[in-house]
């Protein structure tokens, strides 16, 4: 049963993909994921930032709310810890506030990593991710492409998806990845007070499912580049469903909070006993399943 | 789940920089020594304390030294903090003959730890007599307490670690305390082949094993740790060494 999965250029051994923001500030956390077809890096930026106060997660009934504030060491200092590392199939994600320092990003992450991921997405960090404006992705877009040779991929948030992936792909990104977190927020009542020191966060985790599978479908028909899908993918069957909707890899996050270290390792062997289950050979043959006119 | 809201049962105020905070939390209730919470204080911070009172009712025990603890110790009984965990692994007790090693506020995880061991020897240190930590709480539950101040105020004048001369016969050695001071605690029981444990300390925000922050080497102190056997800790570059700031940089301990 072969779980082997592309990105354009990129062959990876399995589809599973660790997102950004999730145990990848650090070389080694990343490298001790051995099991993962690919990974992904915390978003990073030209200078270093602390991110906002804590709470900065929390834990809810069906989801993880989080405001880090893209705290990150600066692409000096992470491509410096990241040179020689020993990831099969690294994405290095990069935020800037304007596109002069999202192309400095891009330009030092291309160094260390085989793809790069451009966050469009955070929805909580004001002028950065989410906050950049649908007729600036375009060119933005296109500006990086001009001056790295890696595929670039653009990551979307829900909001507004079919337009900004619209802007992405006429700069010419190289696949999309939908989607981010979901802006929310949590009130502690005994106390009156959000209990984020941000305030208001982004939601991750099974709670947001629904809304990523119906983002990459959609995505899926109005474009033929590579999707990722992401958000709220905890098992085999989340993976499956995300494939099916018409993504080539699946990332997930907030599952190594649910199933520890070892998610990644027993997914891929659920996803392998499924394609045994019902006879199919590899896992590219369900891409895009539940696509209008699949003639799979 | 979002943190629990509970009323201050008891403020005790321990040391000139320490106090305890009582609250009752069934969860809590049912922790290991050695694991920790995340205490919020609304609208302040939310940090990572070890428990250091299990059992009917819990508690934390803080030292004052920024805007986070410093809010804390403003709270008055009544009052009400958010508590999430427990979280991470915490000392596992094991038979034998038992030696603590704690260092100014690392005997708050390693109180509640005493009395799972058999008479232990506890060595307790601290900058000066009016900080040594829990010293009457350890003399109730332990075989014998040495004390160490670096000012020689009372006990032997010098660092905690240099009390360890004499307990070669011990088969445990459990500690917390200042990285520097627990570095060379685990390096001595390594060269003796006595089993150690040491429970450490990095930046957290999330506790929960997903942000990255705690990383040391790859591992979690939120979740792998924050105890680490010594065995695993003579496996890691960064302990001793570097830990990292909120920003994730690389920085000298
Ligand atoms: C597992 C664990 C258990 C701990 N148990 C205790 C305890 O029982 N009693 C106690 O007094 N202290 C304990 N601490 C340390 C305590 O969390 C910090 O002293 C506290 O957060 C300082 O906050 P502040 O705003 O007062 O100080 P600041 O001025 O903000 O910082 C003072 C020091 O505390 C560190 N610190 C600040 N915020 C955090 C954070 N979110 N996570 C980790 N370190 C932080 C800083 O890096 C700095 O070294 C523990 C830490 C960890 C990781
Ligand atoms: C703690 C945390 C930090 C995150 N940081 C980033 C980030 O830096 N850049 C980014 O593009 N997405 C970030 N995300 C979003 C994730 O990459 C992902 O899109 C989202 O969590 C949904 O996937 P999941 O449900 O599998 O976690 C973060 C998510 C979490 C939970
Ligand atoms: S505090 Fe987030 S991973 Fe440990």
């Amino acid at each position: 049963m072969c779980l082997a999965t592309t990105l354009g250029p990129l062959t990876l051994k399995n589809p599973l993909i660790l997102c950004s923001g999730v145990l990848d500030m650090t070389r080694k956390s990343m490298e001790h994921l051995p099991e993962a077809g690919g990974v992904v890096t915390k978003s990073v930026g030209r200078e270093e930032r602390l991110g906002y106060g804590n709470p900065s997660v929390v834990e809810m009934e069906h989801g993880l709310l989080n405001a880090m504030g893209l705290p990150n060491p600066g692409v000096d200092a992470y491509v410096e810890e990241m040179r020689g590392h020993a990831i099969e199939v690294l994405i290095g994600s990069v935020f800037g506030e304007d596109q002069a320092s999202f192309v400095q990003a891009a330009v030092k992450m291309a160094t260390v990593a085989h793809a790069l991921e451009l966050n469009m997405s955070c929805p909580h960090a004001g002028s950065y991710g989410a906050g950049v404006p649908t007729q600036a992705i375009s060119s933005l877009v296109s500006a990086v492409k001009k001056e790295v040779k890696v595929p670039v991929f653009v990551k979307l948030g829900a909001e507004n998806i079919r337009e900004r992936a619209e802007a992405a792909v006429a700069g010419g990104a190289d696949g999309l990845v939908a989607i981010n977190t979901v802006r929310a927020m949590a009130i502690d009542v005994e106390t009156g007070q959000p209990i984020l020191a941000n305030r208001i966060g982004g939601y991750s985790g099974p709670a947001i499912k629904p809304i990523g599978v119906r983002c990459v479908y959609e995505l899926a028909q109005d474009h033929s580049l590579p999707v990722i899908g992401v958000g709220g993918a905890t098992t085999a069957r989340d993976v499956l469903e995300y494939v099916m909707a018409g993504s080539s890899a699946v990332q997930m996050g907030s599952a190594l909070h649910y199933g520890g270290k070892t998610a990644f390792r027993r997914i891929c062997d659920d996803l392998r006993s499924w394609l045994r289950e019902h006879h199919i050979k590899s896992i590219t043959e369900v891409i895009g399943r539940a696509l209008p006119n699949n003639n799979l | 789940m979002p943190p629990r809201i509970h009323a201050l049962q008891a403020v005790e105020e321990n040391t000139a920089r320490h106090k305890t905070f009582y609250f009752s939390d069934g969860q809590c209730a049912q922790a290991e020594p050695g694991q920790f919470v995340m205490v919020w204080v609304p609208g302040v911070d939310e940090m990572p304390m070890s428990l250091s009172v299990i059992g009917e009712r819990q508690a934390v025990t803080v030292e004052a030294k920024g805007p986070g603890t410093e809010a804390l110790h403003a709270l008055r009984e009544g009052e009400r903090i958010g508590i999430r965990g427990p979280y991470g692994h915490g000392f596992w007790a094991a038979p034998g003959r038992a030696v603590v090693v704690a260092g100014g506020t690392g005997m708050a995880p390693l109180l509640p730890l005493l009395e799972h061991l058999e008479q232990p020897v506890v060595l307790l240190g601290a900058r000066t007599a009016s900080l040594l930590l829990f010293r009457e709480e350890a003399t109730r539950l332990a075989g014998q307490v040495r004390v160490a101040t670096d000012d020689g105020s009372a006990g032997h004048h010098g660092p905690v670690t240099e009390l360890l001369e004499g307990t070669e016969e011990a088969d445990r050695v459990y500690t917390c305390g200042p990285e520097a001071m627990m570095k060379k605690v685990v390096d001595w029981c390594s060269q003796r082949g006595i089993a150690v444990q040491a429970s450490l300390e990095r930046y957290m925000k999330c506790g929960l094993g997903i942000c990255d922050s705690c990383a040391i080497d790859g591992l979690h102190v939120c979740r792998e740790g924050p105890v680490f056997t010594g065995e695993v800790l003579a496996s890691l570059e960064d302990f001793g060494r570097w830990k990292r700031a909120p920003s994730g940089k690389k920085v000298p301990l």
